[in-house]
C-alpha cells in the first residue's frame, strides 16, 4: 500500500521535473531563434549597403577589380549562408574585404569628402555595431541553453526530449586567418 | 540578491508605497476632519477616494507627468542619430523593447529613465549630454538607463517621485506656513490646526525620508552600472560619460526636488543649494566611486 504511494509520488516528482525542464528549454530555444533572426536582419541590412558602396568607389578606382570582386563574393556568401557558422565566416570575410575597399577609397579625398559616401560609411558602421550586439545577445542565449542541457541531471534526459547543443555565432579559426588585407 | 529578486522587490515596494499613500492621506483627513468639524469619516472617505484615484493615476500617468514637468520632447533617428542608434544597439544587446527617446533642451549634462514596465520605457537625455559626449559614452548612459527600466527601478522611482513627493511637499508647505504665517496663529481653531499639522509633519518628515532611503538604495545605481557594462561590454564608455558629467557644473533648470533622484547624477550641483527637502532625495552614490568600480571591471 505504502510502496504504491511512494512510487506514485516519485513518478509525479519526476514528471514535474521533466515538464518544467522541457518548457524552460523550449523557451530558451525560441529566444535563440529570435536572436538569430535579429543577427540575420542586420547581416542582410549590411549586405544591402554593399552594392552602393562598391559603385561609389568604382567611380574613382575602376582598376582595383580584385578588391571589388572580394567584396561581392563575401556579400553573396552572406546572402547564401544558412548556418550560424557559415554566416559568421562570411561576415568575417566581408569585414576583411571592406577594410581593403576603404583603404582604396582613402586614396581619393573627393570621394571621402562626399556626403553620400560619408552617409554610407556611417550606416555601415552602425550596422556593424548592431551585428556585434545581436551576436552578443545570441551567443549569451546559446551559452545559457547549452549549459542547461549539459548539466546533471538534465544531461540524462535532454537526449530523449530531442534537444541538442546549438552552434555559437563565431567564425572558425581557419577562416579568420584567410582574411588578409591585400594592397 | 540576484536580478529577479531585485525586480520582485521593486514591484512589491511599489504596491507598498501606493497602499501607504492611501492609508496616510485618508487617516490624515479623518483625524483633522474629526478635530475640525466632528464629521471625520466624511473627510476620510473623500480623501480615500481621491488618494486611490491619485495612486492609480500616478501608476499609469506619472511617466507623462514627469516628462511634461521636465519639458522633454520626443525625438527620432533623423534628429538625434547617435542617441537613437545607441538605444537601438542596447535594445538588441538586452532583448528589451525599444524605449521611446526624449530630449530636454538644456546644456546641463544629465539623463533619466521612466516607464512602469519595459513596454512603456522612456529614456530622456539633455541636449548638452548628447552634444558633449561621444558615441560610446552615450551608449553607456543609455545602457544604464535601460537597465533601470529592465529592473523595474523606473516603476518604483515614478511612484515614489509622485506620491511620496506630494506628501513631502505638503509637509514642506505646512512647516513653512507655521514658520512664516504667524498671522494665522491667533485666529482660533484654524491657526491651532495649522500648528498641530506642522508638528505632525515635523515628526513625519524623518519617517518619509527613511522611506525614500529604503526605496532608493544606492545599490540600484551600482547594479544598473554593472548591467550597463554587461550590455555594452565596454565599462569605459559609461565611466568616461560619468567623468564628463561629474566635471560639469551646469544646473538642470527643469529638475525638481521630487524628480532629482531619477537622474543619472544629481541635477543640483552646488551643496549650498540643498535644503532639507532636496536632501530627502539625495541618494546618489558618489560618482567618483562609481567610476572607480567601472574602471576596475
Amino acid at each position: 500500500m505504502n510502496t504504491g504511494l511512494y512510487i506514485f509520488i516519485a513518478i509525479v516528482v519526476v514528471a514535474g521535473f521533466v515538464w518544467s525542464l522541457y518548457n524552460g528549454l523550449v523557451t530558451v530555444r525560441e529566444r535563440i531563434k529570435e536572436a538569430w533572426s535579429g543577427i540575420d536582419v542586420q547581416l542582410k541590412r549590411r549586405a544591402d549597403l554593399i552594392p552602393n558602396l562598391v559603385e561609389a568607389v568604382k567611380g574613382y578606382a575602376k582598376h582595383e577589380s580584385q578588391v571589388f570582386e572580394n567584396v561581392t563574393k563575401a556579400r553573396s556568401a552572406i546572402m547564401g549562408a544558412t548556418t550560424p557558422k557559415q554566416a559568421a565566416n562570411a561576415d568575417n570575410m566581408l569585414t576583411g574585404a571592406l577594410k581593403s575597399l576603404f583603404a582604396v577609397a582613402e586614396n581619393y579625398p573627393t570621394l571621402m569628402a562626399s556626403t553620400s559616401f560619408q552617409n554610407l560609411q556611417r550606416q555601415l558602421e552602425d550596422t556593424e555595431d548592431k551585428v556585434a550586439f545581436s551576436r552578443q545577445f545570441y551567443n549569451s542565449n546559446v551559452l545559457d541553453f547549452n549549459t542547461k542541457i549539459k548539466v546533471f541531471p538534465n544531461v540524462l534526459i535532454v537526449g530523449m526530449l530531442g534537444f541538442t547543443a546549438v552552434e555559437f555565432f563565431e567564425a572558425t579559426e581557419v577562416e579568420r586567418e584567410n582574411v588578409k588585407v591585400k594592397f | 540578491m540576484n536580478i529577479h529578486q531585485q525586480i520582485a522587490g521593486n514591484k512589491r515596494k511599489t504596491y507598498i508605497v501606493m497602499v501607504l499613500f492611501v492609508l496616510f492621506i485618508s487617516t490624515m483627513a479623518y483625524v483633522f476632519g474629526e478635530a475640525g468639524s466632528g464629521y471625520g469619516w466624511i473627510y476620510g472617505i473623500i480623501a480615500l477616494v481621491f488618494s486611490v484615484f491619485g495612486s492609480f493615476g500616478s501608476y499609469f500617468y506619472s511617466d507623462k507627468a514627469v516628462l511634461a514637468l521636465s519639458n522633454a520632447k520626443l525625438t527620432d533617428k533623423n534628429r538625434d542619430y547617435d542617441f537613437y542608434t545607441a538605444a537601438e544597439n542596447m535594445r538588441i544587446a538586452s532583448g528589451l523593447p525599444m524605449p521611446k527617446l526624449y530630449v530636454i533642451e538644456d546644456q546641463a549634462l544629465n539623463a533619466f529613465a521612466t516607464g512602469r514596465d519595459p513596454e512603456h520605457g522612456v529614456v530622456v537625455a539633455t541636449r548638452g549630454l548628447l552634444q558633449r559626449l561621444d558615441r560610446s559614452d552615450i551608449e553607456g548612459v543609455v545602457a544604464h538607463e535601460m537597465s533601470h527600466i529592465k529592473n523595474f527601478d523606473t516603476r518604483l522611482m515614478m511612484i515614489v517621485a509622485i506620491l511620496v513627493g506630494s506628501v513631502a511637499l505638503l509637509a514642506h508647505f505646512f512647516m513653512r506656513s507655521m514658520f512664516w504665517g504667524s498671522g494665522n496663529r491667533d485666529k482660533g481653531k484654524g491657526g491651532g490646526i495649522m500648528i498641530v499639522l506642522a508638528i505632525v509633519f515635523a515628526v513625519l518628515a524623518p519617517i518619509i525620508a527613511t522611506l525614500i532611503q529604503l526605496a532608493i538604495s544606492r545599490r540600484r545605481e551600482y547594479l544598473a552600472d554593472a548591467s550597463a557594462a554587461n550590455m555594452t561590454r565596454n565599462p569605459e564608455g559609461l565611466a568616461s560619460a560619468l567623468e564628463k558629467i561629474s566635471v560639469d557644473h551646469a544646473v538642470l533648470q527643469t529638475a525638481t526636488s521630487a524628480t532629482a533622484h531619477l537622474f543619472i547624477s544629481n541635477p543640483f550641483r552646488s551643496k549650498e543649494a540643498r535644503s532639507w527637502f532636496t536632501n530627502f532625495f539625495n541618494t546618489h552614490p558618489p560618482i567618483e566611486e562609481r567610476i572607480k568600480i567601472l574602471r576596475g571591471m
